[in-house]
């Protein structure tokens, strides 16, 4: 960014909590069913249909409050936020206003501004307050493609409509592009990691709004701040928000004005644009939903939730750090999702130490879960197994090269580490007699080499080597190998 | 059957003995439903067929030697705007065309579960938004005493078809006096339960807060007996109550001495008519007869009533009603040439007048820099008012008043004159602020012939109590005359 400017980010996230129902009926929250075939007087907006709150909700919301750091209201209110669209059945969506769910949360993670390859530069701490997280119902979609008379009819899906979700809302606390960027991955894998929300941008199950104002460094007032929408990636947000801070740094300095507006960015071209529609300023008219009682939240139940929360991640992290000495990328990469973390957890009491399983984790295992597009929990090789096979590797009965094999044919085939280093005849041999057997059968095959060995020609060492390791079909201890030549060779 | 004696009970018994049996009974109330529908307009749909397979199902159970349903064959009217399945919800509206709902409202449902036979739905002031069934899209409701006169409202069809004994008993809808005020001005009797007693579910909302499904009958023991099947916690309602519902008909014991019956004298004086005070007067004078204590009382808050429930009402109704927007049923204006046209057009021509005028005022008051000045404010008075009703109940275990501050009036009377149209819900709409339970029982006719209703308030979940004092009243002073257009005649037909 330009010297002498300063921006200013605020962000706010709607998650899709993991119910199996809607917030205020039965109906299923399935994705990708029949258009309106998961819909109910309820959430079809029927005349004298009532809304019911579903506890599950509350239960993952507490969740998702939890993890962010968030205080819980004793008390919440849902209040009734009014607006015309085809999308919303009832002509108000049931959101929470001026008493939410969770409020005055403080994080604080890791962030790194990224070089021009996106490498991080230097991970530092940083913290942000969290406005509140409110529960509230989703709206329907309209659809305008793949049906017939397109050009002259609108559809509506309502499956949608009334999923539940989180809106998660911060302060205007971040000052780069990649904080926001960091903070979104964070809320993300925490969010996940509680079992709150599968937090999928693409799935369209997480969604993201940022506002971004710049202003001279030493202004005490805000500039005014446009609203970001259409940001489908953790990236493309990132990307949009750099865009929006040139565009607007370079509108004032030219003595342009930034206005206030709602713009989309449009990642083809690689910009923000206006949101076309000409919509009126909304009043919403927000008031307290009469249908539904005030969600009383108390602290047993609190306790409850908060009982059965994993290590959060962060925690997680600096666990890694103190607990295995891991670097942090080391321990960011391997808390990157809940079931790695669990995974490596179980592979490092079955290792024989820690920071090997790190190594294998992130590489090796890592390399084939991607290769198979699996996750931790899905990995055909056992955290125990895993173990199992660097013991063979530090008791040097195979070596790390021959482990890797093994590694790679315990994921082909489901099979144990001890099948598969038995079949391939791995195991190494380290009996002294049978080695010297071959050790003297070698020498006594090339009197020649013998000779010239003696003389001097110490490089045909290796030679020996290897005749021996190839008469032993490679399963000779290289390390035995090694005494026992130098030993008969120099007699 | 004379009119008087058309009741649950007496329905119950003859068709048990055999006088008559469960279909002719039901049968016979479709019959003048159709037959007075042109002098009354009750009705806007009659359900014939319906009504007569749910008869011939009950008989074959009957016959089959199952036990008794506590309303086996009762002919039940059920207000248009309380889902029924299989049948219109128009909610006395052009907005929702030919719609039918896919479900039916947990009362009705229980209701049916219970033998009652719906016979049809009955014509209202356009989303229950009147006092005297004027505002209905299909036409004024006319009172059965007088059709000259309005049967009052918004619940009107169904107070005038129990009037003139199409049915015995029928549910209508209060958000400020909806059922108690035709009740008064049918001379019948007219129940709004506590709110939370009786699930909304199935009721097409007009204010959420302050609406209640309630019940009409000829006399206590069937409002009491259609309270016992329909009242309990829904879990499709989260604001019904879990509350315990205790036997209502062993609480009509008439035994009322000592029962403490406060009036707030300061209401009783402006704008109340000559006759409905003096009725008053003698109802107060024969409950003291009873053994009651008569005392006054002080409501400082009440004579704002009106001013806070059309503020809430309408706020509620403003978001309420944003659902009709055809896009999803009911009618849709043609040939609109974007989407704002299409809701500002259907919105339009689907409601009427004071339909829109509450819906305008809902929205203002509920604006952005308006919303502290009057919708926080009114909830702020409503809540004084509660108070005031604590305060009372600590010294009273009931409240007496008028039900409405004249007996009925002329159609057209009021329709130019939407504030004087308001002033009829000056004593009952207080109820549905609060949310306790007021009855409204017939307490003698005016010098013109026109019913008198006597209305009684108790504290919230005192159904029985309250009940129990009007059946006191009632069994020693019922009301002996009968409408000029009525089903039965008083020979034994
Ligand atoms: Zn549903």
């Amino acid at each position: 960014m330009k010297d002498g400017w300063e921006t200013i980010i605020g962000l706010e996230i709607h998650a899709q909590l993991s119910t199996e129902s809607k917030i205020f009926c039965g109906c299923s929250t399935r994705f990708g069913d029949e258009p309106n075939a998961n819909t109910c007087p309820v959430c079809l907006g029927l005349p004298g249909s009532l809304p019911v709150l579903n506890r599950r909700v509350v239960e993952l919301g507490a969740r998702a409050a939890l993890a962010l750091g968030l205080q819980i209201n004793e008390r919440s209110i849902f209040a009734r936020k009014n607006y015309f669209y085809p999308d919303l059945p009832k002509g108000y969506q049931i959101s929470q206003y001026d008493q939410p769910f969770s409020e005055r949360g403080e994080l604080e993670i890791m962030t790194a501004e990224r070089d021009e390859g996106g490498h991080p530069k230097e991970w530092r701490p940083f913290r942000i307050r969290i406005t509140r997280l409110h529960l509230e119902e989703d709206a329907g979609k309209n659809v305008h493609e793949g049906l017939p008379d397109v050009d002259r009819y609108s559809y509506i899906d309502l499956n949608r409509a009334g999923t539940p979700l989180a809106e998660i809302v911060t302060e205007p606390d971040f000052r780069s592009s990649w904080e926001a960027y960091d903070y979104v991955n964070y809320v993300r894998r925490a969010l996940q990691w509680v079992g709150a929300s599968e937090a999928d941008m693409e799935k369209g199950n997480l969604r993201c709004e940022a506002n971004v104002s710049v202003r001279r460094i030493g202004d005490e007032k805000f500039g005014t701040k446009v609203e970001l929408k259409n940001l489908n990636s953790v990236r493309f947000m990132q990307r949009a928000i750099e865009y929006e801070i040139e565009r607007q740094i370079n509108l004032i300095e030219s003595g342009g004005r930034v206005v206030q507006e709602t713009r989309l960015w449009d990642e083809r071209a690689q910009e923000t644009r206006p949101m076309r529609s000409k919509e009126e300023a909304h009043d919403y008219r927000y008031f307290p939903e009469p249908d539904l009682p005030p969600l009383v939240v108390t602290g047993e139940f609190i306790e409850t939730v908060r009982a059965t929360m994993p290590e959060l991640p962060g925690a997680r992290l600096r666990r890694f750090v103190d607990e295995y000495k891991l670097s942090h990328s080391d321990a960011s990469l391997l808390t990157s999702e809940r079931a790695l973390a669990d995974y490596y957890e179980r592979a490092v009491k079955a290792s024989p130490n820690a920071r090997a399983a790190a190594n294998w984790v992130r590489s090796e295992l890592l390399r084939e879960l991607e290769a198979a597009n699996l996750s931790a929990e899905a990995s055909p090789v056992s955290p125990e197994e895993l173990g199992r096979l660097l013991h063979t590797v530090e008791e040097g009965k195979i070596n790390a090269k021959q482990a890797k094999d093994v590694l790679v044919e315990m994921f082909k085939t489901g099979k144990s580490a001890d099948a598969v280093i038995q079949e391939r005849g791995l195991v190494q041999m380290s009996d002294e007699g049978e080695i010297d057997r071959i050790v003297d059968e070698v020498i006594t095959a090339n009197p020649k080499q013998l000779e010239q060995y003696r003389a001097g020609k110490e490089a045909l060492f290796g030679f020996f080597v290897g005749q021996v390791m190839k008469a032993s079909k490679g399963k000779a201890n290289p390390k035995i190998v090694n005494e026992r030549l130098k030993a008969k060779l120099s007699q | 059957m004379p009119l008087s004696e058309y009741n649950v009970e007496s329905i119950r018994s003859r068709i048990a003995s055999g006088e008559e049996s469960l279909r002719d009974t039901v049968n016979r109330s479709l019959d003048a439903a159709e037959r007075l529908n042109e002098k009354l307009n009750a009705f806007l749909e009659i359900d014939r067929k319906g009504a007569l397979a749910r008869a011939e199902e009950l008989s074959a159970n009957q016959q089959a030697g199952e036990s008794g349903l506590p309303l086996a064959g009762v002919p039940l009217a059920v207000k248009d705007n309380i889902c029924v399945r299989g049948l219109q919800a128009s909610c006395g509206s052009r907005i929702l065309g030919p719609y039918h709902p896919p479900y039916s409202a947990t009362v009705v449902e229980r209701l049916q579960a219970a033998g009652a036979v719906v016979v049809g739905k009955t014509n209202l002031d356009e989303f229950a938004m009147g006092s005297s069934n004027e505002n209905s899209a299909f036409g004024v409701v006319r009172n059965p005493w007088d059709t000259e006169r309005v049967p009052g409202g918004s619940s009107g069809g169904s107070a005038a078809a129990v009037a003139a004994g199409i049915v015995p008993v029928a549910l209508g809808s209060e958000t400020g006096g909806s059922v108690r005020q035709p009740a008064a001005l049918c001379g019948i009797v007219g129940l709004k339960p506590t709110y939370g007693r009786l699930s909304r579910y199935g009721l097409v909302a007009f204010a959420s807060s302050l609406d209640h499904i309630s019940i009409f009958g000829r006399n206590v023991r069937d409002v009491a007996e259609v309270l016992q099947v329909a009242a309990g916690r829904d879990p499709l309602d989260a604001t019904s109550a879990d509350v315990d519902v205790p036997d209502y008909k062993a609480a009509l014991t008439t035994d009322i001495k000592g029962v403490r019956i406060g009036v707030p004298r300061a209401l009783l004086s402006e704008g109340l008519d000559a006759d409905v005070s003096e009725r008053i007067e003698a109802a107060i004078e024969a409950y003291r007869e009873l053994g009651a204590e008569v005392i006054d009382i002080e409501l400082p808050h009440a004579k704002y009533c009106i001013a806070v429930y059309y503020v809430i009402a309408t706020a509620e109704a403003s978001s309420n009603l944003a659902r009709f927007d055809g896009v999803r049923y009911g009618f849709r204006a043609e040939e609109a040439k974007n989407l704002r046209e299409m809701y500002r057009r259907t919105r339009d021509e689907g409601f009427g007048a004071e339909v829109k005028r509450r819906i305008m005022l809902g929205t203002f008051v509920l604006s952005s820099g308006y919303y502290d000045a009057y919708y926080r404010k009114a909830q702020q008075v409503r809540t004084l008012l509660k108070i005031d009703f604590e305060h009372a109940f600590g010294v009273c275990d009931a409240i007496l008043t008028p039900t409405t501050p004249t007996p009925a009036f002329l159609i057209g009377e009021k329709v130019d004159d939407p504030l004087s149209m308001y002033l009829n819900d000056i004593y009952t709409c207080t109820a549905n602020l609060v949310g306790v339970p007021g009855i409204s029982v017939p307490c003698g006719l005016s010098k013109d012939g026109l019913p008198v209703g006597l209305q009684l308030m108790s504290r919230h979940w005192d159904e029985a109590g309250l009940l129990n004092l009007a059946h006191a009243y009632e069994s020693k002073h019922p009301l002996l005359e009968r409408p000029r257009v009525s089903a039965l005649s008083d020979s034994t037909s």
